[in-house]
């Protein structure tokens, strides 16, 4: 049974009334982009299906002991989150725009926001956004709205993948992108001085940056609004719990990956983006805001508030396209965030940061394994010098058992023989002592 | 209510014109329109505008509207009481509830305003 609404008369009927026809229709769209053919094989049975699926999924290579990072990251999930979250109350949960029949829903996302803003050290926080990503975007065309300027300075030391989607929702639009370069492992302070002017809406930076190399941004927080710029911070949320915070920087605009709060790796999602700003800016601030209030009884209740900065009433005006929020996933680092409580994040934070250090240790106490940035704090990532392409290690290493670091010359020249490696709270004494010897049995 | 001695926009603008001195805001029309403001976010003293360029905007809890400049000027003045108190302009509209002051720098964009008879017959046919 096709599943498409119109008849094959209608469709004539309609590219008729345009003066079309559906080659003519489709013509915008790159030859080499189009289906060359939608002759799809026979249905299978349930059987054959899950046979062929359970075929495919296992090629995936799920048992690797992961010292792998770069802005997604391998963290202990308590159970209880997902006896929390998939609550059908929680789990079915639709758009809460009718208050009075949403309340869970809407109190869910307030705490969330209540939990980002303690986290960040900031005033205000949306109910999320779609990823680390897309939080940055956001963020930048947030801090165009306040300045009412297009220039924006982005340091190479942020997320590759965010500057690549910056990159490409930019790419019409009057945006002036200037982007700086980092200088052992920090961002780089004379290049961003230099291109700071009154011109300037934004600085984007990142806390720990994607070297895993920690940097406090009061300086550039500082230079910034000397010029009556604003500075962005992307950050890691689990470091929040002993590193200090965008807020106590001076940062206008905090966003970042929330995956590291309770969810899994997962190729493709879904993932969290979380914004929190400064209260002065909540009205340019895109997605959605959940704000507590009181019912004509008195009651303490919570209601989606200044809507009018959305595409709902402000149509084409609006903050952003984006006018939904990633409202399970958000429910999950809430979940994962109370759950854990103060001290817990903090343990958390400080076992990564522990864990990573005797691994940093072990692993340039091999021969020939250097420290690629020279006496640079790091948090629970650090970048490690080969004597021959990481690539090839990193394969390698993989048939050993172990998914070890990111080949950083996939997004900078130069660094063939440099790997990312990341440990968190979840690897062992043992597990690190393992890759050491593996590492150095295939150099 | 329309306001006689004023002129005005099919926006709902209106203008004071005094010398070469304009002080603007919403008419009543717009603010009954809008409901309840909420919000009211000002132009920079020292913007410039030509006529019919978005100068302000206002925020209802169910609606929000661009302000459009009625004339070609420079802001020179706001009422920074509407930060804290933007339901002035439901209260009060042509009065405590003004937006702004522009010093007029293009004589002629005060042309294609209507004066109160001519915008009371435009609201008459909406």
């Amino acid at each position: 049974m096709p599943f498409i609404p119109h008849t094959e008369q209608q469709q004539r009927q309609m590219l008729a009334e345009i003066g079309l026809t559906m080659d003519g229709l489709f013509a915008d769209i790159p030859a080499d982009l189009k289906a060359r053919s939608f002759h799809l094989p026979a249905g299978l049975s349930e059987m054959e299906v899950r046979n062929r699926l359970a075929e495919l999924a296992g090629k995936n290579s799920v048992d690797l002991t992961l010292f792998l990072g770069g802005g997604f990251y391998d963290h202990f999930i308590p159970s209880a989150v997902y006896s929390i979250i998939s609550r059908s109350e929680f789990y079915t949960a639709y758009t809460p725009y009718q208050p009075e029949l949403s309340q869970g829903t809407l109190q869910a996302i307030y705490e969330y926001q209540s939990g980002i803003c303690r986290l960040t050290d900031m005033e205000v926080s949306n109910a999320s956004l779609y990823d680390g990503g897309t939080a940055m975007y956001e963020a930048m065309m947030m801090a165009m709205r306040i300045t009412g300027r297009n220039k924006v300075i982005i340091d190479d030391s942020v997320h590759p993948i965010y500057r690549v989607m910056i990159h490409s929702h930019t790419q019409n639009l009057p945006v002036d992108l200037n982007e700086t370069h980092c200088t052992n492992g920090l961002a780089n302070r004379a290049e961003i001085l230099d291109r700071l002017d009154d011109q300037t809406a934004a600085i984007i930076v990142q806390n720990p940056n994607f070297f895993g190399c920690i940097d406090d941004f009061t300086d550039l927080a500082k230079a910034a609004h000397e010029k009556g710029a604003l500075l962005l911070v992307s950050c890691y949320p689990i470091s929040l719990g002993i590193l200090k915070t965008p807020g106590a920087m001076g940062a206008d605009i905090v966003t970042g990956e929330g995956q590291s709060l309770g969810m899994p790796m997962s190729f493709g999602g879904p993932y969290l983006g979380f914004m929190a700003a400064r209260k002065e800016h909540v009205r340019k601030m895109p997605g959605r805001v959940v704000g507590e209030t009181t019912d004509r009884e008195g009651r303490r209740v919570f209601v989606l508030t200044l809507q009018a900065r959305e595409q709902h009433i402000r149509r084409d005006k609006a903050t952003s396209n984006i006018c939904s929020n990633e409202a399970l996933c958000a429910l999950t680092a809430l979940v994962y965030l109370a759950l854990l409580g103060k001290e817990g994040l903090k343990e958390t934070a400080q076992r990564c940061a522990d864990k990573a250090s005797y691994a940093y240790q072990r692993l340039t106490a091999i021969k020939g394994v250097e420290p690629h940035f020279k006496a640079r704090w790091f948090f629970n990532e650090f970048v490690l010098d080969l004597p021959c392409e990481a690539a090839d290690v990193i394969a390698r290493l993989i048939e050993k058992g172990f998914a070890t670091g990111f080949p950083l010359s996939r997004y900078y020249k130069g660094m063939e023989n440099s790997m990312l490696i990341c440990v968190t709270e979840k690897r062992t004494r043992q597990e690190i002592g393992m890759l050491a010897e593996a590492v150095e049995s295939v150099l | 209510m329309v306001v006689e001695g004023l002129l005005y926009t099919k926006d709902h603008e209106w203008a004071k014109v005094e010398g070469d001195v304009v002080t603007m805001g919403i008419t009543d029309y717009a603010q009954e329109q809008l409901g309840e403001l909420v919000f009211v976010e000002l132009p920079q003293v020292g913007k410039q505008l030509v006529a019919r360029k978005e100068i302000a905007v206002v925020e209802s809890s169910k609606a929000a509207g661009d302000v459009y400049s009625p004339v070609t000027g420079t802001v020179t003045e706001v009422n920074s009481e509407l930060g804290t108190k933007p339901e002035l302009i439901n209260e009060d509209c042509y009065k405590s509830g003004w937006i702004c002051k522009l010093q007029v720098t293009d004589k002629k964009s005060l042309d294609n305003l209507m004066n109160a008879k001519k915008y009371q017959e435009y609201l008459d046919t909406l």
